[in-house]
């Protein structure tokens, strides 16, 4: 119980996250933020006002109940509050990392308004850390069979999401994953820095746990058509597509296939997913020189230069607008600098230069400048003739994903936009294909974790109903 | 059953060659002439693309044809019966163009190459094309696949560099007598680069439509990385799902070999730790 009065509560500061300093840590993949120990977990939680109306929870995409999650912190019932928050979030542990809660929960919390506001995401990222040091984590509980398989396409979290959704109601549940380890964007781009390996595993064994099935190293849409899922071959009842954006978009600008140049999922990818950065111990190579250019300043590009630094290169980021229109959280941007990257703002690579032997050598760049804001609001960068050119031997560019045309292809009957964005009924998130159904990048063309998450809850939900409206079983 | 990704068959073929039938029942089920797929051989190993030179859906079983170049090729044809690979997945890449065609069809391999346009020669000759194949290697004693070539096409060509077999110099010499003989409609090359560089130069004037597969350097195979990218008809195009075939005549084939050796200091690295490993 939380016995100080909503004005003692006001006077407590904002606890500060204690981090690995800069010049320490560019030098190590070790996370940045340390965590809080339970003092320092309890306190901040003591400056929760437990608002009647908690706009917090509205703020929140899945709708946490925080204020209750917070009041268990203050009881020192950290496993209570990591279960709170389980009822609605299946992923604390990573939400808590990488959610931008600046832009959701914390925006609106109350205390935000005269003070800074609880720091709910560190807390939810303390109950769940403070489960798994202590091995205290239960498997969670499963409702009786329905007779019902569903297939789920894809691990990142939507796929995750769906395959806990479904199996917490009852139904067998397989994950396919073209890849040969599940996670997704978590592991193959999110920084280990940011996100441990171990957050997102012990989450994927929590599943298989719970008798949810990963079938790694399956291609849906190459290994088998979505008809042969639902067919008598495999026989599922119902499909869930949570297979992501993952389809760089590229530059279109000239000497872009140098060697030298990577999109920022092949950078990442070598480096987290294949363990580049164990090199030769991982097979797997990456070729870096000592100057690095990154292109774009999103949260993916901020990720890409603080690797990059890791890795020990002199990092640069372009970026055709200025610092205020950068889309990365500001956590990260403020990381990047301190871990001394510097930024150009307002230059717009216009071309690479390489040698004879297609190496890169250097970029050139205009120097933009902002026009007026146009009816999005958003200040739109013009060109100014004016250029410059830089030595660079390596480049990486992050602007973003087109979707992965692989199981639309395979599928006339799937709808898609131009972008090859899937598109799906806004209240149930069933696809144009009956008994399909889709959530995270792959409906949105990109966005975060916890509108994957969140999507996918609600195509799971829709998965459940459909299913058992379905006269008989097809077992 | 046996095991997921366990080798079945292994033959080398010709020096440091191997043929292996692998259980990857996923991968099998659903392979068209033209695709490949990916394999690891470690968990910590790397992922490298392989064509399919024949498959089994019934029986789940993909045959592939590893040539040992470096440390990934190295290792995974010291495996034997009875292993098993990490990993392996597919189909990957589109299935090979294929058509009933007025003049003839040939196919053409280097290297396993010769195993990768096999299945696409037998969906032409099903097709009812009169289909012409043409093997080329330095010598007679790294010829792959000689009978089984025979056994599909209607008249088989074998050139060898030094003349131990068959005409003696490059494939295109052989390809250039069957030009000056008959209609030719469709070429498929597949093996080095120069080589398909040199079929898609000669072809060109002659405006045969020519296929080659690219064999750009590959991380997931499924579009997500752009590793694999190449220009072809001054467009970029990723070669794991746009391809592995493209049309020869718009391929910017200097800037593939200038990719291809994009990781050559880490690859000796890499294939040095392997030797060190095999010494201790
Ligand atoms: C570098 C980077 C940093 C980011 N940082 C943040 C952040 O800090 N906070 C945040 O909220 N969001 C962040 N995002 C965005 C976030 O990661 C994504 O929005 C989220 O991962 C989308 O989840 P998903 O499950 O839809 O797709 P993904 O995570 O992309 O997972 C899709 C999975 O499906 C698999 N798959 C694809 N096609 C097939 C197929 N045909 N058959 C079988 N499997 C298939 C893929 O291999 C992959 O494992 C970041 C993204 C990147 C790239
Ligand atoms: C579509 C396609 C089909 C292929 N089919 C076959 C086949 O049937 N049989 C066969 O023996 N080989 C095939 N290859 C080539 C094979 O993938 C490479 O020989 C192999 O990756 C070399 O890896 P390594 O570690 O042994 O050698 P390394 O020493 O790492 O590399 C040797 C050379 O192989 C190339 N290479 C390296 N890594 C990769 C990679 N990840 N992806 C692609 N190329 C790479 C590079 O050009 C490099 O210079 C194919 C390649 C492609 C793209
Ligand atoms: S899931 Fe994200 S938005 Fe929701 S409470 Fe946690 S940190 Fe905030
Ligand atoms: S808005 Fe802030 S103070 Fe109010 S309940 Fe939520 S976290 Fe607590
Ligand atoms: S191999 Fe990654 S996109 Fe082709």
């Amino acid at each position: 119980m939380n016995t100080l009065k909503p004005k003692e509560r006001m006077q407590i500061q904002r606890t500060e996250m204690p981090e690995q300093k800069p010049a320490e840590r560019i030098h190590n993949f070790n996370e940045v933020p340390l965590g809080f120990d339970p003092e320092m977990a309890v306190l901040e939680a003591t400056r929760c006002l437990d608002c009647k109306k908690p706009e917090c929870i509205v703020g929140c995409p899945v709708g946490i109940d925080i204020p209750a999650f917070l009041n268990k912190i203050v009881d020192h019932d950290f496993a209570g509050a990591a279960a709170k928050i389980r009822e609605t979030n299946f992923l604390p542990a990573i939400c808590g990392r990488v959610c931008p809660q600046d832009q959701q929960c914390e925006l609106v919390c109350i205390v935000g308004r005269k003070n800074k506001p609880v720091s709910i995401g560190y807390l939810e990222r303390f109950v769940s850390d403070y489960e798994r040091d202590n091995g205290i984590r239960t498997t969670p509980e499963t409702a009786p069979p329905t007779g019902h398989s569903m297939a789920v396409v894809g691990s990142g979290p939507a796929g995750l999401t769906a395959a806990y959704e479904l199996r917490k109601r009852g139904h067998e549940v397989t994950v396919f994953e073209a890849f040969h380890r599940g996670g997704g964007v978590l592991v193959y781009g999110i920084p280990r820095f940011r996100l441990p390996l171990e957050v997102i595993d012990e989450d994927i064994r929590t599943l298989e746990e719970m008798g949810v099935k990963f079938q790694y190293d399956a291609i849906v849409g190459k290994s088998m058509t979505l008809d042969e899922l639902m067919g008598s071959e495999f026989g599922f009842s119902s499909v869930f597509l949570g297979t992501g954006a993952g389809l760089p978009k590229m530059l279109g600008i000239k000497g872009e296939n140098l060697n030298g140049i990577y999109s920022a999922n092949e950078y990442l990818t070598r480096i987290y997913m294949m363990g580049a950065l164990h090199f030769p111990e991982y097979i797997t190579p990456i070729h870096q020189g000592h100057k690095i250019g990154v292109i774009g300043a999103g949260n993916t590009a901020m990720d890409v230069a603080r690797t990059a630094k890791r890795m020990g290169a002199e990092v640069t980021v372009y970026y055709r607008r200025s610092r205020e229109e950068a889309p990365a959280r500001k956590e990260e941007l403020r990381h990047a600098t301190e871990e001394f990257i510097n930024f150009k703002f307002l230059t717009n690579p216009v071309e690479f230069i390489g040698d004879e032997n297609y190496t890169l050598k250097a970029i050139k760049c205009e120097v933009m400048t902002l026009a007026e804001p146009d009816e999005s609001g958003r200040r739109k960068p013009i060109g100014t003739g004016e250029f410059f050119t830089e030595e660079v031997d390596t480049v990486v560019f992050s602007l973003g994903c087109n979707v992965n045309p692989i199981i639309a292809e395979a599928t006339p009957e799937l709808k898609t936009d131009k972008w090859g964005v899937v598109s799906a009924d806004r209240s149930t998130l069933e696809t144009s294909k009956k008994g399909v159904f889709a959530g995270g990048d792959i409906i949105t063309g990109g966005a975060k974790v916890i509108t994957a998450m969140g999507q996918a809850k609600i195509a799971a939900q829709a998965m459940h109903d459909y299913v058992m409206s379905l006269e008989t079983a097809e077992v | 059953m046996p095991k997921q990704f366990e080798i079945l068959y292994r033959e080398e073929l010709v020096p440091k060659t191997v043929l292996f039938n692998v259980y990857a029942p996923l991968a099998a089920r659903a392979m068209q002439a033209g695709q490949f797929i990916i394999l690891r051989v470690t968990d910590k190993g790397e992922r490298i693309p392989i064509s399919i030179s024949g498959w089994d859906s019934e029986k789940g079983t993909v045959r592939i044809i590893l040539m040992a170049a470096g440390r990934t090729s190295t290792e995974a044809t010291m495996l034997q019966v009875g292993d098993c690979f990490q990993d392996i997945v597919g189909p990957l890449g589109k299935r090979s163009h294929v058509e009933k065609l007025a003049g003839t069809v040939v196919v053409i391999g280097g290297g396993y190459g010769t195993g990768a346009i096999l299945p696409t020669a037998r969906d032409m000759k099903e097709l009812g094309n009169k289909v012409i194949g043409i093997i080329g290697a330095r010598s007679s004693n790294l010829l792959l696949l000689e009978d089984e070539m025979a056994d599909i096409c209607d008249e088989v060509f074998i050139t060898t560099n030094d003349g131990s077999k068959g005409i003696q110099g490059f494939v295109t010499h052989a390809l250039e007598k069957i030009v000056n003989r008959e209609e030719v409609s469709y070429v498929l090359a597949v093996g080095p680069v120069p080589m398909m560089k040199a079929v898609s130069e000669m072809t060109r004037p002659l405006k045969i439509q020519t296929w080659v597969s690219l064999n750009a350097i590959m991380v997931d195979g499924t579009g997500m990385c752009g590793a694999c990218r190449c220009t072809v008809g001054n467009k970029t195009r990723f070669a794991c799902i746009h391809g592995p075939d493209f049309n020869g005549h718009e391929v910017d084939f200097a800037e593939l070999v200038a990719r291809q050796k994009m990781f050559l200091k880490e690859e000796k690295i890499a294939m040095d730790a392997l030797k060190i490993e095999e010494v201790a």
